[in-house]
């Protein structure tokens, strides 16, 4: 059946996108007969929910190389997909088009980082951390730098990273169950680790490798569907991603005829928290060089270093399809990233520009207040509007919005069914979860395999081992819950700062693990304990009202934390001695695609 | 020169180029940003929102499939490539 399930894997997952699809249009029909609202959204979330769960089930193993790798035999293309779900997180799904809506340029440089790291990823490291055969980010650092101080260095910055990172997607996850399922936001958070752990924990890597391709599958058509259906309603273009020029053009026109108009203090502090209003220029350069390539930069070799995303690579069949697997993940994940930026404009134009009929920029407040969306989204704590000069007309000043509102709301505002938005919800839900696997999973394997296995307990049968994973995975991922619960930073900052600690700590250790023989465990120590801590302080530092130096602020302080970590890393191992031999043949090998992995297949 | 030794020169030149590339279309252009935006490029967009959006984007994919067939060239040349039944 293995070998089986494999050569038919076009075929399984053909019929699944059918049976969505099937599904989507059996709810546009049930909408059409009175279908709830609610109804649908809930559908729509327990469906998918249940199927993912269904995977995770038939996905289960006892084995310790399918459970940490999938046993090392996901082709290409689908692996492609896996990463890009496991990549697209709930912010990138909720609240990219928004950041891209409120900040133009600057924010996109996120777009280019989070995208160019991916070169970084085929040419630096992926291919030749295939070729050792690992099981993990610190079981490589470990290994080719020997002894366990280096691995639990490792171990450490890994879950550092990681847990900044997935405390924000399982509160993503909530905050969308919550929506859908009309539960308070304290339970829904746990009804979404609950959906989470169905799908990792019996079949750890190959449980989350099949669930995050069908989580891609519906997260890809909820993103883009809706936006190709809009461009087309409002008459923008067939094509939206090569045809919006007008449109953007058409902002740009409607910014210099309302000018953007700077509001008091006294009156920005009615409004609610959170929400924001247009304040900078659609597509004009807002940022200066440096401020767009070190956020660019940071993110790139953020990418590089986080270990969800590396260790995808680790289950491809052989060397040469680790390299094709990243091209097909960047593939999947530019299909999503292109479009962001065509939701924004399509959002942003059809709500300023008084030609249309959904524009709200020059009508009364009365009119705007009647309108049924508004309310809807004003009620979400969404949306809203305030008569600051007093003339009864909306200015585009006077009209805010919460970033989430781009995704989330303009399928309503252009008059798309509700179907729509279920589907939407069923997509933000799907890039969430699929993250957080990804995330959870990373922190409990390196933490039962490089910590209990190779530190602790190096005589543990396989079964005590998988046990151990899976308590750890659950452990881990009430302990994000609860913080998630707590809802201490917004969505996308902690996101960021994730990027940031992963590269002070492991970029360049992973890096000059394969590209200098001469790095040695003195070094390697050095820069992950003196990358993380100079990172971090630097951090704490700004946060606190430092002024920093270099431009670097509290989203790029791993440009200073990667910076430190090398210096160190270099200065340490030129004054201590050289790895021995055994070391340096190790490194050649990993070098050379061909011959057998470095560490054996059951390690 | 071993084989070995020569399959690694020539894998690093590869990554040399790739990462030049790679500094173009992600920190390159950057550089020029506001005076590019005045300019009109592809599909009416202006150059340097276009390259946020799709160009560069659009770049790393291609050059990470023009890096792995290359790669996968350099190995088979040194008889280095892998068996598929491995």
């Amino acid at each position: 059946m293995k070998g089986n399930f494999i050569d038919n894997l076009p075929k399984v997952y053909g019929i699944y996108t059918g049976g969505f699809i099937g599904f989507i249009i059996i709810m546009a029909i049930a909408e059409q007969m009175g279908m709830t609202a609610k109804a649908i959204g809930i559908a729509f979330v327990a469906f998918t929910v249940f199927i993912y769960a269904l995977i995770g089930w038939l996905s289960r193993t006892a084995q310790a190389d399918a459970y940490y790798v999938a046993g090392r035999q996901v082709p290409t293309v689908f692996n492609g997909m896996a990463t890009a779900a496991d990549w697209m997180s709930g912010a990138s799904f909720v609240a990219m088009a928004g950041g891209i809506y409120f900040k133009g340029y600057g924010y996109m440089a996120l777009l280019v980082g989070w995208t160019g790291g991916y070169v970084l990823v085929a040419s630096l490291l992926a291919p030749y951390l295939r070729k050792f055969g690992c099981y993990t980010v610190p079981d490589f650092i470990g290994t080719r730098y020997g002894g366990n101080l280096a691995r639990f260095s490792a171990v450490v910055v890994l879950t550092v990273a990681s847990f900044t990172y997935v405390t924000a997607q399982i509160n993503a996850t909530g905050t969308i169950a919550s929506v859908a399922l009309d539960i308070p936001f304290q339970y829904a958070v746990y009804v979404g680790l609950i959906s989470i752990l169905l799908c990792s924990m019996l079949g750890g890597m190959r449980g989350v490798t099949w669930t995050q391709v069908a989580q891609y599958i519906v997260l890809i058509i909820a993103y883009l569907l809706p936006v190709f259906w809009i461009s087309n309603k409002m008459g923008a273009g067939f094509f939206p991603h090569f045809m919006l020029a007008d449109e953007v053009a058409r902002i740009g026109e409607l910014e210099q005829q309302f000018g953007f108009v700077k509001n008091a203090a006294a009156d920005l502090k009615s409004v609610p928290k959170g929400l924001a209003g247009i304040t900078k220029a659609h597509s004009a350069v807002n940022a200066t060089p440096w401020a767009f390539i070190s956020l660019a930069l940071a993110m790139m070799m953020g990418t590089a270093s986080l270990p969800h995303v590396m260790m995808r690579y680790f289950t491809t069949p052989s060397v040469k399809a680790a390299r094709k697997s990243v091209g097909w993940s960047l593939f999947f994940i530019f299909l999503l990233y292109s479009s962001a930026p065509m939701l924004a404009t399509l959002s942003k134009l059809s709500l300023i520009d008084p030609n249309l009929p959904t524009g709200i920029i020059g009508k009364t407040f009365a009119e705007v207040e009647a309108i049924d969306w508004y309310q809807n989204w004003n009620q979400a704590n969404l949306m809203f509007i305030s008569d600051f000069n007093g003339n009864g007309t909306l200015e585009l000043n006077e009209f805010f919005m919460g970033g989430k509102a781009v995704v989330l709301a303009t399928p309503e505002i252009a008059g798309l069914p509700y179907v729509i938005s279920g589907l939407v919800a069923a997509g933000g839900m799907a890039a969430a979860m699929s993250t957080a696997d990804g995330l959870i999973l990373a922190i409990a394997n390196a933490i039962s395999h490089d910590v209990y296995y190779k530190i602790i307990d190096p005589k543990a049968e396989t079964a005590k081992r998988l046990l151990v994973a899976r308590v750890l995975l659950v452990i881990i991922g009430f302990a994000g819950a609860t913080i998630a619960a707590m809802e201490i930073q917004g969505i996308l900052g902690s996101v960021i700062w994730a990027f940031d600690f992963a590269m002070s700590g492991l970029f360049f250790p992973l890096v000059l693990g394969v590209w200098w023989k001469r790095a040695n465990r003195q070094g390697a120590v050095a820069g992950m304990l003196g990358g993380l801590i100079a990172g971090a302080w630097y951090l704490v530092w700004v946060r606190t009202g430092g002024s920093g130096f270099l431009g670097i602020t509290q989203l790029t302080f791993g440009i200073f934390g990667s910076a430190v970590s090398l210096v160190l890393m270099v200065v340490v191992s030129l004054m201590t001695a050289e790895p021995d031999k055994a070391t340096q043949k190790m490194v050649d090998d990993v070098r050379v695609p061909s011959g057998k992995s470095i560490l054996g297949k059951s390690h | 020169m071993s084989n070995q030794q020569k399959h690694w020169e020539k894998t690093r030149g590869l990554l040399f180029i790739t990462l030049a590339i790679w500094f173009v279309f992600s920190i390159g252009i950057f550089l020029f940003g506001a005076e590019m935006n005045e300019v009109t490029g592809p599909f009416g967009y202006p150059w340097t929102y276009w390259f946020t959006c799709q160009g560069s984007l659009g770049a790393f994919v291609i050059l990470i499939f023009w890096f792995a067939n290359r790669q996968e060239k350099i190995d088979e040349e040194f008889g280095f490539s892998e068996r598929e039944d491995e």
